[in-house]
């Protein structure tokens, strides 16, 4: 085991968690994210191939999967985003690419992404200020990429009451800031 | 003050008491009431100054077409100028001033303008102050500003939150009036996802102001009914206090919801309004109609109003302009006015009415046939005179005037499109035309031209069926109640003839006799008319004066009015708060902020820190006395170059290729081959633009046969990526290629000097041989480090000493910073930041962007060798051109002071040692200087006509603006190790 400490995207030991009103943002670091594009002609065999491996059936447009420890969603045509518990799957992209060998790119995504669960009844009017995307009829299993907080991000919703976030590692700081300053506009 | 003009009834909460300031002085309101509402309840009737003759005005409306009655609200950070009186919503404790007027609004000093009324009519700017030519900007503009002019601006940062939101509907309906909520009740019971916007505070439209728009029930209990029965459904979305301001593409609509006006100041973290882009698939327009003005001498004295707003007053606010009230106008509908009035109590002398055959009105006399000549009063309406049918002369004693030239169905979302109103002849107003509404927009209720209640309501709800039959949602039209459907009756009538000062544009100080010049100087069409005239500008955008005038135009060209023209509205609807636009993006938060992986670690070590685009990267680090930055710099440079520095470099950009063809994608992309690189190795890699000029530089590791990571320069790291998904997808569709950015993913430090292989022996794990032999300068490899993390390692440098980039997954940046620092202690390590990092760059003749700076082509940097003529690759071809390849082209050099003890200065221009100092004999110019703590010398990269071939030739390095002038010779650019043999060590 090496003897590096590792920092969450806010910069701290430990994830942070904010609660305000019905709302609850938490910051999510024990996932690991690999990124799958299937090599030209191989979305089939990828599709196939992640099936027997590790149970998902990858997602369509728009969409997320999630069976065991992995979950997807789509990111474009034939490439999807990968996750799974960190703690297991620390070396997720390694993992898929032995499985997926020249049938697919993988890039190990972890540490690229910071990811903000968003809990609470207010879910929807809390992002309405953020973004663009239509999460009130975004049901659980939608995924989306839009901007919020002049940022890049993808939304994946995970319940009705809970929207996760997936944003640049480097500017956690400021997606963050956009979650609190909305989530105190609805609470 | 008291409620003196106070009447029975309306929607006012009377148990609500509110207080609140108009000028210094103290009154009071009730809830539900507006500013102009309560004033008006108080007796107070001049509420302002007109914008050029300094005109005492009051209230003319009881909307947002309000010209007239604009205030400063609130104080402070928070005041805000040019509010209409008649929209700001009362709250205990609110303060308001009037505006333009000096010192206080009865005594105006500058309404001397008025006497001067004769030489400041239209286009007098134009025609006065054109001489001296040199005095507009600096004396007669300030002037006339300070003059003329509305509310002043606070000079403060207003304090409060905006908030930026976005909408989805199947159905967006502008305005809950008859028409509105008609179409809400319809669409909402079919399940349609609907907005409904309103921009008053309280739903319902005329419905609420008027008596016995519906046959069996009040409008205002059929109104709180529907209001009822849309906020129990799930799928409708009320929104009061929201003005939808424009009309945008696909369907898109703006709106600002006023989410705290109406309260002292928002609650913590809660935002004062909301701006709102609302994607809709149908939008359905409902805005009604706005009463016309009719021009006549003097029509602009407070208490002079329009007649539907007094009716709006007497009936939802229960207030009366004044005890005494005259109607003018050309239809039935303004006798109402009367009607009402009079069953409050107030006395009505009379009705002026233009039209020989108007009908009687019960309780008061119907002058038919007559005009309002005249009117007195000096700061409120005192009497009016009269023009009989026969010709005889009556002044009528009264307070106030409601006046109606009838109704223009309010078209401003009509036209945000270039959509062209067209004339209905019917009821003698503009209406939407068929061609150039925005894409899914359908019109209907008053804004379409019917103006019945009646017809409104069922218009609004078959309106609501169509659109939602258009999306495939099956509705049938709401069940309404019965309502109003008089036929408009009504003879055109715009002004009084033989009039001299009859406002057309109360807020622009815009008469019938200005048109009549405008129209005497051939400013006769529609377009400049307004131009010349002002007519239509500022706040109110010419709500209640544009079709008056362009009714008076075709009169004087002997035209009809639509033959005249017809005018088209722009958004925003009503003015939109510069905060709103702003919204949270404000201060610090104007843009998203980057932070390295180290970030932490280097505020710890008290960094200073630059701002990179949206990164922060640590400048310098300084110690502890020292005071100067640049102590601190040439200390990180030094040490160094002596032993071992670590700077963190994540910011460059790095993007994953892989697949089957990434080699030869790279070689499309960079200006030299990669497709020979082995696999393990690194090559420096250039790209050029299209039209051949160099746009950026980096690197390429080749991680496997079909896996490179490429580098971009910081500032370059999205605009490389773009340009290589479109060569990926747009020009090269075959290839087997797949990107990722990986930027944020690892957390890469630059370890260099030395003693940098020595340090990162010790952190690298034992397995890995990365000595020289095994791992040699432009190396390359995945490794393991501090007992077993994944990590890269690459032998590059920009500083020109022995030196590498490790990486490590971004959460361990931080923990890899401490242990480098802690490994490199035996060999005194230092951090460096971006200054040290960018004056070892000059020292090593490395280019960045300022080298780089969108003019500059691969030959220019003494790259044109890399521009290989054996593959093709973006930028090849123009890249050939020959004025780009002429032999005095612009070579990248070093500078260096002939007396060692001068300073070169950035950005000055090179000259040779005689003739003049001039653009026609510039031979290049300083793109980079630095002072060099190796070389005790100022030193700089520059771009030397023919430089390659003029080393050792001295030259001016001139700045004429600030009179400087040194003496430099040419030297190579590489000035520390020019053969390399340190990296390689």
């Amino acid at each position: 085991m090496h003897k590096l400490k590792p920092i969450t995207p806010l910069g701290s030991d430990t994830p942070r968690q904010d609660v305000i009103g019905t709302i609850t943002i938490t910051e999510v670091v024990d996932q690991a994210l690999a990124s799958v594009a299937a090599r030209t002609d191989q979305g089939a065999t990828v599709r196939d191939a992640m099936s027997d491996k590790t149970g998902l059936a990858l997602p369509d447009v728009g969409k997320s999967a999630e069976v065991g420890p992995y979950s997807a969603f789509w990111m474009g045509p034939d490439q999807w985003m990968i996750t799974a518990a960190h703690d297991s799957h620390e070396l997720l992209a390694a993992e898929l690419k032995s499985s997926l060998g020249d049938k697919a790119s993988v890039v190990e995504q972890t540490d690229g992404w910071c990811r903000f669960d968003v809990a609470g009844a207010a879910l929807c009017d809390l992002f309405e200020r953020l973004c663009n995307a239509p999460v009130r009829t975004m049901k659980p299993g939608a995924a989306i990429r839009t901007t919020a907080e002049h940022l890049g991000v993808f939304l994946q919703r995970l319940a009705d009451d809970r929207i996760a976030v997936f944003g640049p590692r480097s500017s956690a700081g400021s997606l963050h800031h956009g979650l609190v300053a909305a989530a105190r506009s609805v609470a | 003050m008291t409620n003196g003009n106070r009447l029975n009834g309306g929607l006012i909460d009377r148990s609500t008491n509110l207080n609140f300031k108009f000028d210094g002085k103290n009154f009071s309101g009730f809830q539900g009431d507006t500013l102009a509402s309560a004033l008006m309840a108080n007796g107070v009737r001049l509420m302002g100054r007109s914008f050029k003759y300094h005109r005492p005005r009051g209230v003319l409306t009881a909307g947002s077409e309000e010209p007239n009655a604009l205030v400063e609200l609130r104080s402070g950070g928070r005041q805000e100028p040019n509010t209409r009186a008649t929209v700001a919503e009362l709250y205990d404790g609110l303060s308001a001033n009037s505006q333009n007027r000096w010192p206080s609004l009865e005594r105006d000093f500058m309404a001397i303008n008025d006497r001067f009324s004769n030489f400041l009519t239209a286009g007098f700017y134009y025609k006065t102050f054109m001489w001296p030519k040199a005095f507009w900007e600096k004396l007669y503009e300030p002037v006339i500003r300070k003059a003329a002019g509305l509310g002043s601006l606070t000079g403060e940062d207003d304090p409060d939150a905006y908030d930026k939101g976005f909408l989805h509907c199947d159905l967006l309906i502008v305005g809950a009036g008859p028409a509105g909520l008609a179409a809400a009740l319809t669409a909402g019971r079919a399940g349609a996802q609907v907005i409904l916007a309103e921009e008053d505070f309280h739903l319902g439209g005329r419905l609420i102001a008027e008596t016995g728009a519906l046959a069996d029930v009040s409008g205002a209990d059929w109104v709180a009914q529907t209001q009822a029965e849309l906020a129990g459904m799930g799928n409708v979305r009320l929104m009061p206090r929201t003005t939808v301001f424009g009309a945008y593409d696909h369907g898109i609509y703006g709106a600002v919801e006023r989410n705290a006006d109406h309260l002292a100041m928002p609650a913590e973290g809660k935002p004062r309004q909301t701006l709102w882009r609302i994607y809709s698939k149908r939008a359905l327009i409902t805005t009604g109609a706005i009463e016309r003005p009719i021009a006549f001498e003097n029509n602009d004295r407070p208490g002079i109003m329009l007649a539907g707003a007094v009716r709006a007053y007497v009936n939802r606010w229960a207030t009366t302009p004044a005890q005494s009230l005259v109607v003018f106008a050309n239809n039935d509908d303004a006798h109402q006015t009367a009607r009402d009035l009079i069953a409050q109590g107030v006395k009505v002398p009379a009705i002026v009415d233009t039209r020989p055959d108007a009908p009687d009105v019960e309780g008061t006399e119907v002058l038919k046939g007559a005009e309002i000549i005249n009117t007195s009063g000096r700061l409120g309406l005192t009497s009016v005179q009269v023009r009989t049918d026969k010709g005889f002369t009556r002044d009528l004693h009264c307070e106030a005037l409601a006046m109606s030239g009838g109704w223009n169905p309010n078209l401003g979302l009509t036209c945000h499109q270039r959509g062209r109103p067209v004339w209905n002849a019917d009821i003698h107003a503009f209406v939407p035309g068929e061609e150039g509404l925005p894409v899914g927009q359908i019109v209907a209720g008053a804004a379409k031209g019917d103006l019945t209640t009646d017809a409104a309501l069922q218009g609004g709800a078959n309106a609501a069926v169509t659109a939602l039959s258009d999306l495939g949602i099956t509705a049938t039209p709401a069940d309404l109640p019965a309502a109003q459907d008089a036929p408009v009756s009504l003879s055109p009538f715009w002004h009084v003839k033989g009039a001299k000062r009859a406002w057309l544009d109360y807020q622009n100080d815009v008469t019938v006799k200005d048109v009549k010049l405008a129209h005497q100087e051939n400013f006769t069409s529609v377009e400049h008319l307004k131009r010349y005239t002002t007519l239509g500008m500022a706040t109110d955008q010419g709500k209640t004066s544009n079709v008056g005038a362009l009714a008076v135009m075709a009169e004087l060209t002997g035209k009809s009015i639509p033959e005249t023209g017809s005018t088209i509205f722009r958004p925003p609807y009503t003015p939109v708060a510069m905060g709103a636009l702003a919204g949270r993006a404000v201060g610090k938060e104007f843009h998203p902020t980057r932070l390295t992986p180290s970030h932490k670690w280097a505020e710890e070590q008290g960094a200073v820190f630059l701002e990179v685009g949206n990164w922060l990267r640590a400048q310098w680090f300084p110690r502890k006395g020292e005071t100067h930055w640049r102590q601190s710099v040439n200390r990180e440079v030094l040490q160094t170059r002596n032993s071992v520095g670590v700077c963190d470099v994540t910011t460059l950009g790095k993007i994953d290729v892989q697949g089957a063809d990434a080699a030869a994608f790279l070689n499309m992309i960079y200006a030299n081959g990669f497709a020979k690189l082995p696999v393990g190795k690194v090559r420096y890699g250039l790209m050029l633009r299209e039209d051949g000029v160099a746009y950026d530089d980096g690197t390429a590791a080749r991680l496997a046969e079909d896996h490179f990571v490429v580098t971009t320069t910081t500032a370059n790291a999205v605009l490389v990526y773009r340009n290589m998904e479109f060569v990926r997808q747009c020009l090269c569709p075959n290839m087997d290629v797949q990107l990722i950015s990986t930027t944020e993913a690892w957390a890469q430090y630059a370890v260099a000097g030395p003693n940098s292989r020595k340090l990162l022996q010790k952190i690298v794990d034992p397995e890995f041989d990365i000595s020289n032999e095994a791992f040699p300068f432009m190396a390359c490899g995945e490794i393991t480090v501090c007992g077993g993390l994944r990590a890269r390692l690459f032998r590059i440098s920009f500083s020109g000493e022995l030196a590498y980039e490790i990486a490590v997954p971004t959460r361990y940046g931080d923990g890899l910073m401490r242990a480098l620092m802690e490994a490199g202690e035996e060999f005194d390590v230092v951090p460096y930041g971006t200054e040290a990092l960018g004056v070892m760059r000059i020292e090593k003749g490395h280019a960045t962007g300022n080298e780089l700076n969108g003019t500059t082509t691969a030959l220019n940097l003494g790259l044109g060798r890399m521009v290989s003529t054996k593959k093709d690759c973006i930028g090849n071809v123009l890249s050939r051109r020959e004025g780009m390849n002429t032999p005095d082209a612009l070579a990248l050099v070093g500078l260096k002071p002939v007396d060692a003890k001068d300073t070169l200065p950035a950005g000055g221009h090179l000259m040779n040692l005689t003739g003049p100092v001039d653009a026609a004999h510039d031979q290049g110019y300083v793109t980079s200087t630095a002072y060099s703590p190796i070389l005790n010398s100022s030193i700089a990269l520059g771009y030397v006509k023919g430089g390659f071939d003029r080393k050792g030739e001295q030259l001016r390095l001139v700045n004429p603006l600030e009179g400087q002038e040194v003496l430099v010779e040419i030297v190579s650019a590489h000035f520390v190790d020019p053969e390399g043999e340190k990296l390689r060590a």
